[in-house]
């Protein structure tokens, strides 16, 4: 398929491009990247995705596909010849799309308010995260039977999921000097973490956790510095 | 094997109705346990123990959680009567429509029926605000309709079950709140679809009684924004 009949809108600090950006990778689906500025966004971002007028969008041919977990489930449909990304059994799929649910849901929006507060604030943010995580580790130990990823052999759609998290969760543990991943609490994860950014649809994309901090520093400078939304 | 499926559900609850209307299009026998959710039952908080909430569905003693992703299990495992089409841009419209009616409506909904309690100058403009958000938000689901007769075409789909609480719930806000949303002058499409949408049998006979609704919901949230 050529080049330009998928494009990705997206900006390289966003957790929820990363996971179409992997999903197209495991497909071997060759895309144009769009780097949106965010400020101002391009009329194509509006025209694509006028409900949320955010990124991820995927516009595949002349269709736009917008919310990253729908859009992951499309590559997985639309490049069905390709390795799959969801599971076959329907018992399995509902398990992967439970906790992918909980993770944009209740986990990462906890994660959004660690980033915007200060000092004190973070420790019982940060134990909530904890909490999930432990979830989380239980559910690796179900998914993976043994095997490397959620997805069993090879990365499925609950890995990109949350695999996609992984840069903003070390910046939480930087930022907070607590760690969320640990070799005693959460052995499984610990391991599947280095085998998720190790893959081959990961490396090279994932980004550096230190520029994300710095982002974050950033970001967090100017919501500080903003009048306060009404 | 003898199959057996479970519904833990709530009488009034848009998101259990949900389940039961994909069971029903499809002829799935099933047992239904109505929960209190004052007093939530050991089994319920056994088959979901990271929300405690329904519903809840169990199929052969395997639990699955979350409304949306239980259709989309139930759709997969009861291959008649499918209510996802085979395209995958068609899939996906479907599901970020669904999304977007979760995500985004109910809440909105909720706030132009009941509002939070401002003080007397505020609650004019709050709820004005707070009406136009959810004009906003039915204008999308009025273009997305077109000239289908269903969301899901010429047979309801997972989007038209999603759906049921602009179809069915909405409306009873309405009455019970006083607030004025779904009109037809606006929205003469979605209206459309809504008076066809609780004649589809499957659907109608998984509404919650009327009177029954708007007496728990006026008793729980008020009268509402109601300028009468």
């Amino acid at each position: 398929m050529a080049k330009n009949d998928v494009k990705l809108l997206g900006a390289w600090p966003s957790p929820f491009v990363l996971r179409v950006r992997v999903a197209l990778n495991i497909k071997s689906v060759k895309y144009e990247f769009l780097e949106e500025t965010m400020a101002p966004k391009s009329e194509l971002l509006l025209q694509s995705n006028p409900v949320y007028k955010k990124i991820p969008v995927l516009i595949h041919g002349d269709k736009p596909i917008c919310e990253s977990q729908v859009i992951v489930q499309y590559i997985d449909e639309a490049w069905a010849s390709g390795p799959s990304i969801l599971p076959s059994d329907p018992c399995d799929r509902a398990i992967h799309r439970f906790w992918a649910l909980y993770l944009d849901e209740t986990w990462f929006p906890t994660m959004k308010g660690l980033l915007a507060v200060q000092g004190e604030e973070r420790k019982p943010l940060m134990d909530q995260l904890s909490e999930g995580i432990v979830l989380l580790e239980e559910a690796f130990g179900k998914c993976s039977k043994g095997k490397a990823f959620f997805g069993g052999d090879g990365i499925g759609f609950l890995d990109i999921v949350f695999g996609c998290f992984l840069g903003w969760l070390r910046v939480s543990e930087k930022i907070t000097g607590l760690k969320l991943l640990d070799e005693a609490k959460t052995p499984r994860l610990v391991k599947w973490a280095e085998s998720f950014c190790a893959d081959a649809a990961v490396k090279g994309i994932m980004p550096e956790t230190d520029k994300l901090l710095e982002f974050a520093r950033a970001l967090a400078a100017k919501m500080r510095e903003a009048p306060p939304k009404n | 094997m003898a199959e057996e499926v479970l519904v833990f559900g709530a009488w009034g609850s848009p998101f259990s109705r949900r389940v039961e209307m994909a069971l029903k299009l499809k002829g799935i026998e099933y047992k239904y346990i109505e929960e209190d959710l004052t007093n939530k039952s050991p089994s319920l908080l056994k088959y979901n123990p990271v929300h405690k909430k329904i519903p809840v569905l169990v199929h052969n003693g395997k639990p699955v959680a979350e409304s949306l992703v239980i259709l989309e299990y139930i759709d997969e495992t009861w291959k008649d009567h499918p209510i996802l089409p085979k395209d995958p841009y068609e899939r996906a419209n479907a599901r970020f429509w669904a999304k977007f009616i979760d995500e985004k409506c109910l809440s909105a909904i909720f706030k132009a029926c009941w509002g939070e309690h401002y003080e007397h100058e505020k609650a004019e403009k709050e709820h004005e605000k707070a009406v136009k958000e959810v004009s906003e938000l039915l204008q999308f689901l009025e273009n997305e309709l077109k000239e289908k007769r269903y969301f899901g075409g010429e047979t309801v789909g997972l989007l038209d079950i999603a759906a049921n609480i602009i179809g069915y719930w909405l409306g009873v806000f309405e009455e019970a709140s006083g607030a004025e949303l779904l009109t037809r002058e606006k929205f003469p499409k979605l209206c459309n679809w809504a008076n066809e949408f609780v004649c589809v049998t499957a659907i109608k006979e998984n509404l919650p009684a009327r009177d029954k609704l708007i007496a728990y919901l006026r008793n729980r949230f008020g009268a509402g924004n109601a300028s009468k």
